[in-house]
């Protein structure tokens, strides 16, 4: 049974009222520049995209023999054109787009636009009142899929606005993987990706999720995204953004809600050309015993400007712990890095905070160290920054490992 | 034979600080020779000088290894060449292990049998997937730079301060290392030298040193045999040195 048209409609109301709502952060968009919308049909397997096409989702993380993959979801500009559930998992999990999802659930009201606001900002009431899809997973009740689900997200026209609603149910006791890429297919596309994300992790499962953002100099991007957690649930979110971009402004939240509920962010951030990129994580703990952990690491080349911000939160009646480390390193003039660590205890007395930021040049003493066993000045550079970026990312493929290398290569000399 | 390493008329100086005044220095192949000091006598400048780490400018002088004059080498030539040196203080790399080091160093891709030999013999094993030198204590950052050395496989090997932060027990581990790295251990390979800085001289028990020298206020005095100069310095401390410059 589809969700109520009467909750959708109020959905839209309060969307209606939020139309010029600015964000909190980052630079103001004038969202009438982006009509375009471009219609797709499905296709019958990765393998039949055109090679731009192609070469654009690898980058991004996805499989296209979708090996050591249980599921995978395709959508570009705003159409889903391909999903896929491995047939090992059938009974495990489900994927479609999140509209196909409110048609058939009528219980999604529980979670459709309940984490996020749709009045949030302007961004928020666009995707609310003009939705094109985005992707719905549930993972059932104490299944474990081994591998993980797939996604893209790919913009291949101008002045497209793509405005995706995602979901992701994690039910109870059950553990989720997904890699998520978002990215173009044309360098010089112009246009704005808005992403809306609620994810839920009921008791005792586990979701990790793991973004790639491949952009280009023209786009600008906006997601809003809030996982909700319940107790003894997890929470690991990767996030990597390796390629120029217009403009983002995210701000992701984990709301740990449940006791013993845990969440952590890694977010490694490389900002090129003149890339603005204000990204944070918050994490809210509010169940007792919940840990939370926020790693950012940034590094601003060329003109780039990066905020880099973390926000922990305790409102917790008992204890509960979490730390937030944050480094940057500049390797440009131009370029600009504001790490912007905060903490907060609502009356929290058993809470434990920490936070520890720094920004600063590449060690002159490590890169001799390195220098001193035989390596050339720019392999100890490109190593030391590889091993900055490393957070152990699983099930990223190789080609990223690669593809940070090779920026490190075109863009650390400066740092020096 | 020629000699391994030779300096000219070496004068150095850090920032403002003249802290090399024309050292003479000379040792030949296979030989290991010994530097005794005070503290800011100029020792860990000379080794640095030598290594070529740009802070150690050289404004009069020459260095020549292996017959060739590497005043002007950057440090990665002149590891290549093989120099090789283990620091007394490295700095810490976080991010970078030292699997990925050894990984990075074993450039002439030694069998990785051979490898964990080395691992094991210098008690590492736990220490692979940290960075480099992070939370190490004072031996273990020792051993770590010797076990990078042994897959480097330098020619000549300078050492700073190899007892340093080590306890008694270990200090006989690494003199076994510093054995093993410059073939002492062996019948063959006799070649490879090593320049040790010492404090104590306690790794005199286990290594056995062919000359010895006293760094003072920037210039080298008393060449001879390393143990009756630190019976010399034990005796009288470094006043003498003073006294005979």
């Amino acid at each position: 049974m589809p969700v109520r048209n009467a909750y959708l409609s109020e959905i839209q109301a309060l969307a209606e009222k939020a139309r010029d709502k600015r964000a909190l952060y980052g630079p103001d968009l004038d969202l009438s520049r982006y009509t375009q919308h471009i219609k797709r049909g499905k296709i019958e397997s990765l393998e039949s995209l055109s090679h731009q096409v192609k070469e654009a989702a690898i980058l991004s993380g996805m499989n296209m023999q979708e090996e050591n993959r249980s599921g995978s979801f395709l959508q570009i500009d705003q159409s889903v054109v391909y999903e896929s559930l491995n047939k090992a998992y059938e009974g495990q999990l489900e994927i479609m787009s999140t509209p196909a999802a409110l048609d058939k659930y009528d219980w999604i009201e529980e979670y459709y636009w309940k984490a996020i606001p749709a009045d949030q900002d302007k961004y928020t009431a666009q995707a609310a009142l003009n939705m094109t899809h985005g992707y719905f997973i549930r993972v059932f009740a104490h299944q474990k899929p081994q591998y993980p689900v797939q996604s893209c997200l790919l913009v291949a026209e101008n002045y497209v606005s793509q405005n995706v609603h995602n979901m992701i149910i994690v039910e109870e006791g059950a553990e989720l993987q997904v890699i998520t890429g978002c990215t173009l297919s044309k360098s010089d596309a112009e246009g704005i990706h808005l992403g809306i994300s609620e994810f839920y992790v009921k008791k005792g499962g586990k979701l990790m999720f793991t973004m790639i953002h491949n952009w280009a100099d023209n786009f600008h991007v906006r997601p809003r995204t809030k996982v909700v957690v319940e107790e003894d649930g997890t929470f690991i979110s990767n996030y990597v953004l390796l390629k120029p971009v217009k403009s983002i402004q995210a701000f992701p939240v984990a709301h740990l809600k449940g006791d013993r509920a845990s969440a952590k962010f890694n977010t490694v951030v490389y900002g090129l050309k003149d890339s603005y990129i204000d990204l944070g994580s918050r994490i809210i703990l509010e169940g007792e015993d919940t840990r939370g952990e926020s790693i950012a690491r940034t590094i601003a080349a060329d003109e780039s400007v990066i905020y880099s911000r973390g926000d922990l939160i305790a409102a917790t009646r008992g204890y509960c712990l979490a730390h937030l480390d944050c480094r940057g390193i500049l390797f440009s003039e131009k370029a600009k890095i504001f790490a912007i660590p905060e903490l907060a205890s609502h009356g929290s007395l058993k809470s434990e905070l920490s936070h520890e930021a720094s920004i600063g040049p590449i060690s002159e003493e490590q890169v001799e160290y390195l220098m001193s066993r035989g390596i050339s000045q720019e392999d100890a550079v490109s190593v030391i920054t590889s091993g900055f970026l490393n957070l152990d990312i699983p099930y990223i493929p190789e080609f990223l490992d690669k593809n940070i290398k090779e920026i490190i290569k075109a863009t650390a000399k400066e740092a020096l | 034979m020629e000699d391994m390493l030779r300096t000219e008329d070496l004068w150095v100086s850090v920032g403002d600080r003249q802290v090399l005044k024309g050292v003479n220095f000379s040792m030949k192949y296979g030989e290991i020779n010994v530097l005794f000091g005070p503290n800011g006598a100029g020792k860990t400048s000379f080794m640095m000088t030598l290594m070529g780490f740009p802070r150690y400018r050289v404004e009069q002088g020459k260095i020549f290894f292996k017959g060739i004059d590497i005043t002007a080498h950057d440090i990665y030539e002149r590891a290549r060449l093989g120099l090789g040196v283990s620091f007394q203080r490295p700095p810490t790399v976080r991010g970078v292990t030292l699997k990925k080091m050894i990984e990075i160093i074993n450039t002439n891709g030694a069998d990785s049998a051979g490898v964990d030999a080395k691992i094991e013999k210098l008690n590492l094993g736990g220490h692979l997937e940290r960075g480099l030198n992070d939370g190490f204590s004072g031996g273990e950052m020792k051993r770590s730079e010797l076990l990078q050395l042994m897959i480097q496989r330098p020619d000549l090997v300078l050492i700073d301060e190899p007892e340093s932060g080590v306890d008694i027990e270990n200090i006989a581990l690494v003199g076994e290392a510093i054995n093993a790295l410059i073939g002492k251990d062996k019948v063959k390979d006799q070649k490879r030298g090593a320049l040790i800085i010492t404090h104590t001289g306690y790794i005199l028990d286990f290594v056995n040193a062919d000359k010895g020298y006293i760094v003072f206020d920037g210039n080298l005095l008393c060449r001879g045999n390393p143990r009756d100069i630190l019976s010399e310095i034990k005796k009288h401390g470094y006043r003498r040195c003073a006294e005979c410059r």
